[in-house]
């Protein structure tokens, strides 16, 4: 079972639903953020051409986080899911260093905190909270080793890539261009 | 025109616009832990060659500061954690890959050895000193006269020591400017300098501060090397590697780099040490303040360039 | 300046408000107060209470979940709901922040004048402002008539005031959203067609082959179903066209963008029907059986040719062709998308009437992927008598100016409140409800001189806005969250209701909109109006006359009825009388004819800014509601600041950096009151910047939004009026940059 989300590049409109919704899901402290939505903007007037993307932790599968965790709080669960044991967590930051992608922020409280892939969702069968709320329905996600999920279908006929790959990290948020 | 930015809004305290995790403490505690592992390891080496009497500051003196200066690096340390209460979790498990683990493991295990390593001299240093209790006594002992062996076992832990103080940064390949496997070797020889510096200072004997600032030239030689290295490196990388060195090469980090890092820490105190060589007076002091002062100055720079440049945004 | 009423900022009162204490949550960090919340909460231990949004006017049916402490957790939207389907937007997702905002109303205050001779506001009780309220309101109907008393309104709290006020004896009520926002399409495709295009636009764009937006960013504004839509358009493959001289995200994700020249909208869209008409592309059966004035409409567009409009709009003639064969080949499933927020040059109406015309010709009116007819529940009227007949009502108002407006004008309603106007029918007070009139109002001079004018204000908000620094008396009202409104029934392809109820009991002193009225009416002695003691026996009445009850509504949020008036398209060959004069669709406009307007819309050229000015072009955020979510702290940690859109050629010839700040000046010597932050961006034409509309609050108690950004709407001081429903045209300013502060007064709005 390999967890993966993919983003429609080609229907996002970057309103930041995704980001309100996980804030009221997972009490994400003000101030802090699990996703964001990064606009790139390319070429010259009038040939142009813009894209958004919903960010967050890519639950990678080599990733760095975890291998230089000192305590293994941060941890690989089910699915690939990356999570992080507050209890275990000392607050050292070596992983928010390691992320290529910036995904990691430290909680007020002390540890170390990210996006979880709503995992208190996904295993009661549910999808995260914001694959739940986009109002273009461009977030999908499910389970990479099966052929009919959402993801798995949305793959399938389209050209997509993923973020920073030279940094080896197997990144699984999968951007449809 | 290429724009990319965040349009949600994202600005996490610390996060953004740059990495700002590590502060002071960081860097400090690496130069504390480059400058007890250059002392361990020359008082370790010069036991071994025999030279005990003819270096004893090297091999006797300076060696207090070790402990001191890992104690005061381990309270920096602990005081950067986040998460205090949950410190302890750090020694319920070691985990090879992480270089923070084994690297808190090995602080675990040379700290009480270097006090132990200080111990051993006491009755050298202090004439007249008695542990009084009996079993203190036999160890006491035992260390002289398995001194040679302990000398290996402390050589070793402190080339681990300081070749982790750089290996610990370039593990994060996310931070470009610390993704170079020179930082390893760079770190580890800039703790001998400083390691050197300090005893040079304390020591009081003309013949040994004559084979320390000989030793002295060459590691800042190689130091110089690696810094020239480790530059072509990042110019003959990717985008986000030249985009580092920059921060070097014209960047906001030109002046502190370059004036007080290499300068003032590396080739001003190598050209004051050639002219001590050389006969002219030069005060004991100046050398090993400036090289103490550009090894700091190294990792502060280090640790908050390394911290500005990132992959993506 | 000494004047009648002078600009509170709440502030004066924030000590005194945090030193009653009136909840434990009198400090800004409640944190503290609050036990400690850890992670996640599963649905399973979270209750559900049905209610539709607030936050904007999309009103979208969803399910509010508290938590086993009572605590409001998060909002997410009703399956079933055809505005919503099941998905919130982020304002909506984010209302759960308009209920926590520490920065609430939470106390009535009552102006004071004070010995020194400033004024402020002192806190008071429900019975004191209430009864301040309804004195004066009696004290209004005996010296000049109840219809002096005006209201300006919006949403459901402005539907209970006008309640209010309609029993009291008064039709004195505007809207912002006529003659500041969609009026002109109203005007213009009632004319057309015969009727209105309503909210939610009955536009099927989920099932449309071609959607062509003029001007409208849909993506940026955050339409919920009409976002929905166009995302399900572009997994189908529907060519969309984008006219804009922005490239907004609509235009990024369309087949085709139209970088047009601002301001000439109407030569565009005349030279699509010219095309469309002389390569006969148009949809012949639709003309011949449906349309009026097919023979004038092709004598009058005969010289507005592709070559004509390039040379006015910049566009190709090329693509202007390949778009019309494009909208002529996927005809009748296209939508001309009406738009929203359509008042930009002063001859709006006569745009939307080149559109509906548009639409006319390609048949796309009542078919698959066009315009459906849309159907809206009636809600049955809770036993009341007749409204009084007020002598004069708001179409008085306007004096016989705008014949072909549909609602009240709200700048004639201002100017009805100044003496030195002269008009007949004079206003002397106000009731504001859901509207922050200073910064939606364009031409701020003419509001201040009104709200200094008038013997009274009252306003019923929920948050300090800068209105309520006019009043003379606040009235908290608990967020939607807390309270019941009306039932809500909008058009849209399957009739259906949505019902409200609180999740959770009014925070500090606040009430619900009902009870306000309610308290008012009954002191003004209107009982029968409000025969009713808690609003939910008003809902329970109407939904049981509905077949239902508040029983059910509680458990299912959303309830669909079968439709009455007969199919969603008109099948083909139908027969249909449109409510038209000519019992036809009018692409010659009979009433525009009669009141001596032009029957078919004429290009005239708009003036262009001046050497070093660019045109102010404005709209939304699709993580904000114009100026009434700044404040809101999870929406305000999605965007805290709006940025002037500048264009790198002319951010280059004025030396200016990313992010640096710049107050603006326009071309009445206007300055800003806060300097903004400038995007240098390729997005934007090098005539023209852009700003997101809503920012630059002046109201300190606003915590978050105070000084962030800068307010456009302080640019809007050359009003483009629409002679035929009066629509105030807000896109004929231009600015220029200062770099350096001007060191302005703060502006006293």
């Amino acid at each position: 079972m390999r967890y993966a989300m993919a983003i429609d590049t080609k229907k996002c409109v970057g309103c930041g639903d995704c980001v309100v919704a996980c804030q009221t899901e997972n009490n994400v402290p003000h101030g802090y953020c699990r996703d964001w939505i990064v606009e790139s903007v390319d070429g010259t007037y009038p040939s142009l051409s813009l894209e958004f993307r919903s960010e967050r932790c890519n639950h990678c599968d080599n990733s760095p986080c975890v291998r230089c965790c000192p305590t293994g709080a941060s941890h690989i669960a089910e699915g690939g899911i990356v999570l992080v044991t507050p209890h275990e967590c000392i607050g050292c930051g070596a992983c928010i260093e390691s992320c290529p992608y910036d995904a990691r922020y430290p909680h007020p409280e002390g540890y170390v905190d990210k996006c979880t892939f709503c995992i208190h969702r996904v295993e009661k069968g549910q999808n995260p909270a914001c694959v739940e709320v986009c109002p273009t329905q461009c977030l999908h996600f499910g389970d990479l080793d099966d052929p009919n999920s959402e993801v798995s279908l949305a793959l399938k006929d389209r050209k997509w890539k993923v973020l920073a790959p030279e940094a080896g990290t197997k990144p699984q948020l999968y951007f449809l261009t | 025109m290429k724009e990319e930015l965040f349009a949600s809004g994202r600005n996490i305290p610390n996060i953004d616009p740059y990495l700002n995790i590590w502060h002071w403490q960081i860097p400090l505690y690496l130069f504390l832990g480059g400058l007890a592992a250059g002392i361990i390891f020359f008082a370790s080496y010069f036991v071994i060659r025999g030279k005990e009497k003819e270096m004893p500051t090297t091999v006797m003196w300076a060696t207090i500061i070790a402990p001191i200066a890992l104690v005061l690096g381990l309270g920096a340390l602990f005081w950067d954690l986040k998460h205090k209460l949950y410190f302890w979790q750090l020694y319920t498990t070691i985990r090879l890959s992480s270089p923070m683990s084994w690297g808190a493991w090995t602080l675990m295990a040379i700290t009480p050895f270097s006090l132990i390593w200080v111990a051993s001299y006491m009755k050298v240093m202090i004439p007249g000193w008695s542990w009084k209790i009996k079993l203190l006594e036999n160890y006491d002992a035992l260390l002289n006269r398995q001194r040679k062996f302990f000398a290996w076992v402390m050589l070793i832990l402190a080339i681990i020591l300081g070749v982790y103080t750089g290996i610990l940064l370039s593990a994060f390949n996310a931070r470009p400017l610390w993704n170079t496997s020179i930082l390893g070797p760079l770190f580890l020889v800039s703790g001998f300098s400083t390691g050197l510096a300090t005893i040079m200072w304390m020591s009081k004997n003309k013949k040994e501060r004559k084979v320390l600032a000989r030793l002295d030239l060459i590691f800042i030689a190689v130091e110089l090397f690696l810094i020239v290295h480790l530059f072509m490196g990042f110019m003959a990388g990717t985008e986000v590697s030249t985009e580092a060195a920059r921060l070097f090469l014209g960047g906001e980090f030109t002046v502190s780099f370059w004036v007080f890092v290499v300068l003032l820490g590396l080739i001003f105190p190598a050209v004051l040490e050639s002219l001590e060589l050389w006969g002219y007076h030069i005060p004991v002091w100046l050398p090993p303040v400036l090289i103490l002062f550009g090894g700091l100055m190294f990792r502060f720079v280090m640790v908050e360039a390394g911290q500005i440049t990132r992959f993506l945004y | 300046m000494k004047t009648r009423r002078d600009f509170i900022k709440i502030s004066a009162v924030g000590a005194g408000a945090t030193a009653v204490g009136l909840s434990a949550f009198g400090t800004k960090r409640f944190k503290f107060f609050e036990p400690k919340i850890e992670g996640p909460v599963s649905d399973e231990d979270l209750t559900p209470y049905p209610t539709y949004c607030e936050v904007c006017f999309w009103k979208c049916a969803g399910w509010t979940y508290v938590d086993k402490n009572g605590r409001i957790r998060k909002i997410i939207g009703n399956k079933i709901d055809p505005h919503s389907n099941g998905r919130f937007c982020p304002r909506g997702t984010g209302g759960v922040g308009m209920y926590y905002d520490e920065d609430r109303l939470k106390t009535p205050l009552i102006r004071e004048k004070n010995a020194d001779g400033t004024q402020s506001f002192r806190e008071a009780s429900w019975e004191e402002a209430l009864d301040l309220v309804a004195s004066k309101m009696k004290e209004v109907k005996e010296k000049y008539g109840p219809e002096s008393f005006g209201l300006f309104n919006h949403g459901t709290p402005g539907a209970h005031l006008e309640h209010l006020l309609r029993a009291y004896g008064s039709e004195s009520n505007a809207e912002p959203a006529f003659a500041n926002c969609r009026g002109p399409r109203s005007s213009a495709y009632y004319s057309t067609f015969g009727a209105y295009i309503g909210s939610p636009e009955n536009t099927d764009i989920r099932d449309t082959k071609c959607l062509v937006l003029i001007g409208s960013h849909i993506g940026e504004n955050m339409h919920n179903s009409q976002v929905q839509e166009m995302s399900a358009a572009i997994d189908h493959g529907a060519t969309i066209i984008t006219v804009d001289p922005r490239f907004s995200t609509a235009a990024s994700h369309s087949t085709h963008w139209l970088p047009i020249k601002p301001a000439t909208d109407i030569a565009l869209i005349m030279s699509w029907i010219h095309v469309l008409i002389y390569e006969e592309l148009y949809n012949k059966d639709f003309v011949e059986k449906y349309t009026f004035g097919f023979e004038q409409l092709k004598e009058h567009v005969k010289n507005m040719t592709p070559e004509w409009a390039y040379g006015i709009t910049d566009i190709e003639p090329s693509v202007i062709r390949k778009t019309a064969k494009e909208m002529a080949g996927a005809a009748p499933a296209v939508v001309i998308h009406p738009g929203r927020h359509v008042v930009w040059y002063g001859d709006d109406t006569q745009r939307e009437r080149a559109m509906a015309i548009l639409t006319a010709l390609l048949g796309a009116w009542g078919k698959r992927g066009s315009l459906y007819l849309a159907e809206a529940v009636s809600i049955p009227k809770f036993p009341q008598p007749e409204y009084p007949e007020p002598e004069w009502t708001w179409k008085d108002l306007h004096e016989g100016k705008y014949p072909l407006a549909s609602m009240g004008v709200t700048t004639e309603l201002l100017k009805a409140s100044v003496p030195r106007y002269n008009y007949k029918h004079q206003v002397k007070a106000w009731l504001v409800g859901g509207t922050n009139l200073p910064l939606s109002m364009p031409d701020k001079k003419l509001f201040k001189e009104a709200a200094e004018a008038v013997e009274f204000i009252a306003v019923m908000d929920t948050m300090p806005m800068e209105v309520t620094g006019y009043a003379d008396v606040i009235l908290p009202e608990a967020t939607y969250l807390e309270r019941y409104d009306p039932i809500r029934s909008a058009q849209n392809r399957v009739p259906n209701i949505a019902l409200r109820m609180p999740a959770a009991e009014p925070k500090y002193n606040t009430k619900p909109g009902w009870w306000i009225t309610k308290q008012i009416g009954e002191r003004l002695g209107l009982h029968d109006y409000f025969n009713y003691d808690d609003f939910s026996e008003v809902i329970d009445w109407q939904l049981k006359q509905l077949g239902t009850s508040l029983e059910e509504m509680k458990k299912i949020g959303v309830k669909m009825f079968p439709r009455k008036s007969g199919p969603l398209y008109l099948a083909d060959g139908e027969d249909y009388k449109f409510n038209t004069n000519t019992g036809k669709v009018e692409l010659y406009s009979v009433d525009f004819a009669d009141e001596g307007f032009d029957p078919m819309p004429v290009y005239t050229a708009h003036p262009e800014p001046p050497q070093n000015f660019y045109r102010l072009i404005y709209g939304r955020a699709p993580m904000h509601t114009f100026s009434r979510t700044s404040n809101n702290p999870n929406l305000a940690d999605l965007m805290s600041e709006n940025s002037v859109w500048v264009n790198p050629k002319v951010a280059s010839l004025w030396g200016l950096k990313k992010g640096q700040k710049v107050w603006l000046k326009n071309q009445d010597d206007a300055i800003t009151s806060f300097p903004v932050a400038v995007r240098i961006t390729e997005r934007i034409r090098w005539d023209s910047v852009y700003m997101v509309h809503g920012f630059g609050h002046s109201d300190k108690k606003l915590s978050r939004a105070y000084g962030k950004g800068a307010s456009d709407e302080e640019m809007i001081t050359n009003v483009l009026v629409d002679p035929i429903m009066g629509g105030t045209g807000m896109r004929g300013n231009f600015i220029t940059f200062l770099t350096e502060n001007p060191g302005k007064e703060e502006a006293n709005l």
